[in-house]
């Protein structure tokens, strides 16, 4: 088990970040650190999937010198697929922003819990 | 009849479309577009359901022409059509219902945004519905809580924001969760469509090879969606969002927002897991013990409640909870009456925060219940309609929530181990569920004498009482003829194996 952990170290550090990045989004009270922390853990799984299409000695999957062999290359589906999820992070980072700003601007605090306090004192 | 193999990817594409043209428009444009999309969807899922019944097996629509292991596919039987039948029914009826809050609470030449959102709110639930494929699942999983989150914030005030911010942070959570077990699950099969992962897990659990990653991956899926749907302990953000945003917000995201995200989980398990090793790795003891203590939990939080609408919200968390018990038991008969729910759920809660705008109309736009006595009287339609739904939430026979409650019990006592909880805590939640709701109904019947508060009659609001009519008939007819639609989803079950 130690031994495959020390082979695959790129999984285990992904595995590390994602765990750093959950537990962000999830406890800080601070929504800028929350969401740096839901970039650290869709970052993380881009880096699981990296590391899993890469294949030790070959090259991306780019047909050059008429090289067609299919084992000269590595899998190029989990590239695909890192385009796909940094699209869908973009996305909801850019709303998570937007979302954050229009709190700041009404409650000029960017803590989530200072925010429930007041809205409580609002009485809405 | 052959054409109509085209007409769930035609409906999917029609959304994205249509929200596309709308964000171009001003006006009431965006708004009859989109009742037009929904309409169409709707005739066009019916189709998809005859012709399917007719066929007596799911088909396979190919996208791009890529045969399988590479390219994307649509698969459609009995229970996606229906599904799709049922989601846009309950979500034309709930855009109507609410179109006059809508106009009163969102600010005036953003309704547009309002439609955008909700034809791309329905490509990404009809996607998940239909698709063969998990990523592009996952991706319409991501649209879905983005539109799902817009549909929170449209109406303006501070509550909304932060409710929308927390259901984001949950929603992303999950979908962090999703995606990794996702990846992680590619990783052993090598493949992303649902039914050639499935013949790569039923190979691997044979040669007993990554039983651990295995059931990780399963177990990340599993929570993932759990929390995207609002099982109990995840379900903090949940009343804010159901009760301070605009009505048909509630309406839609009560009964179809979280119903999608149960529906990829029942895909997952049938299509890519497999039915048997899913039940092997003991998941569903944990997604019982939670759905119990959902019942109980959600049903105790809305007794306490003194607000309509968060009351509502709450009894929503109980009845997740029930879907999610109906999982736990393991069995065949669990997961119909699981899905019996999942279509229950939807019409009553959508009628019930439907009916309670009107009762809070005409009380001067108050939530608490000491305003809204006697407010059965001033407006009889919304008065009736939330008594169906109580008495169907509560499980009184003739309405769908009996046949519900029925399906669990029966389900229940096939299973020997978990027949005493589910029974107990079954006739538990009823009565804590019969406490709140009877309380309600007894309260805006509770004749009050000259009050200052307007009567509303069908008159002024025609279309309004029409939506609650044919809620209360959907409702009615859910509850008398259940066994058609129990049979089509125990073909549909058939057919996902």
């Amino acid at each position: 088990m130690g031994a495959n952990l020390f082979t695959n170290y790129g999984e285990a550090v992904a595995m590390i970040l994602f765990g750093i990045g959950f537990g962000n989004l999830l406890l800080q009270p601070n929504l800028i650190k929350k969401i740096i922390g839901l970039n650290i853990m869709d970052t993380a799984i881009y880096l699981f999937l990296a590391e899993k299409g890469y294949i030790a000695g070959r090259a991306a999957p780019i047909v050059t010198n008429g090289v067609q062999d299919m084992e000269a290359y590595i899998n190029p589906i989990p590239s695909g697929l890192v385009l796909t999820g940094i699209v869908v992070s973009v996305s909801v980072s850019a709303l998570m922003l937007a979302l954050t700003i229009r709190l700041y601007r009404r409650y000029h605090t960017l803590d989530l819990d200072e925010i429930s306090k007041q809205l409580k004192k609002e009485g809405l | 009849m052959e054409f109509v193999r085209n007409f769930p990817c035609i409906s999917i594409m029609l959304c994205l479309f249509a929200g596309i043209i709308s964000s171009g428009l001003r006006g009431k444009t965006a708004m009859w577009i989109n009742a037009a999309l929904l309409s169409v969807d709707t005739v066009l899922s019916a189709f998809t359901l005859v012709y399917t019944l007719e066929l007596g097996t799911s088909f396979v629509y190919v996208m791009g022409r890529f045969p399988a292991p590479w390219g994307n596919e649509i698969r459609a039987g009995v229970l996606e059509s229906l599904m799709a039948l049922f989601f846009c029914i309950i979500m034309l009826l709930s855009l109507f219902g609410g179109r006059h809050k809508l106009v009163e609470e969102v600010e005036e030449g953003k309704i547009y945004l309002y439609y955008v959102l909700t034809d791309l709110l329905l490509s990404s639930l009809l996607a998940l519905v239909y698709t063969n494929d998990m990523f592009t699942a996952y991706v319409f999983v991501e649209i879905n809580t983005i539109s799902a989150c817009g549909l929170i914030m449209i109406r303006q005030n501070g509550r909304t924001i932060e409710a929308a911010v927390r259901y984001m942070i949950m929603s992303l959570l999950g979908s962090g969760l999703l995606l990794l077990g996702l990846c992680m699950l590619y990783d052993l099969t090598g493949h992303l469509l649902m039914s050639n992962m499935k013949e790569s897990v039923a190979q691997i659990v044979a040669n007993g090879q990554y039983t651990l990653p295995l059931i990780v991956s399963i177990v990340l899926m599993s929570v993932g969606l759990c929390i995207k749907s609002a099982l109990f302990p995840f379900h903090a953000w949940l009343p804010d969002a159901y009760g301070y945003s605009t009505v048909s917000s509630a309406a839609i995201l009560s009964s179809l927002v979280s119903k999608g995200y149960i529906f990829l989980l029942i895909k997952i398990i049938y299509r890519v897991i497999g039915f048997d090793i899913y039940h092997d790795t003991r998941i569903i003891d944990i997604l019982f013990l939670f759905g119990l203590m959902g019942m109980i939990f959600g049903s105790i939080s809305a007794i306490k409640e003194n607000d309509i609408r968060r009351m509502i919200a709450f009894s929503s968390v109980a009845q997740i909870g029930y879907i999610y018990m109906g999982f736990g038991m393991g069995t065949q008969a669990g997961m119909v009456a699981s899905i019996f729910h999942i279509l229950s759920h939807a019409a009553t809660k959508s009628l019930l925060f439907i009916a309670a705008i009107g009762l809070t109309d005409v009380s001067g736009g108050s939530r608490k219940f000491i305003e809204l006595t006697g407010s059965g009287y001033r407006s009889r339609w919304a008065g009736v309609a939330f008594t169906v739904g109580s008495l169907s939430m509560v499980g009184v026979p003739l309405f769908s929530g009996f046949i519900s409650k029925l399906l669990f019990s029966q389900a229940a006592v096939q299973n020997h181990t978990k027949m005493l909880p589910a029974l107990i805590v079954l006739g538990i939640s009823t009565i804590l569920n019969a406490i709140y709701f009877m309380k309600t109904v007894i309260r805006i019947y509770t004749p009050v004498g000259e009050t200052a508060y307007p009567v509303m009659t069908f008159r002024d609001k025609p279309v309004y009482a029409a939506v609650l009519a044919a809620f209360i008939v959907l409702n009615i007819i859910l509850g008398i003829s259940s066994q058609p639609v129990v049979d089509m989803i125990q073909q549909g079950l058939a057919m996902f194996s």
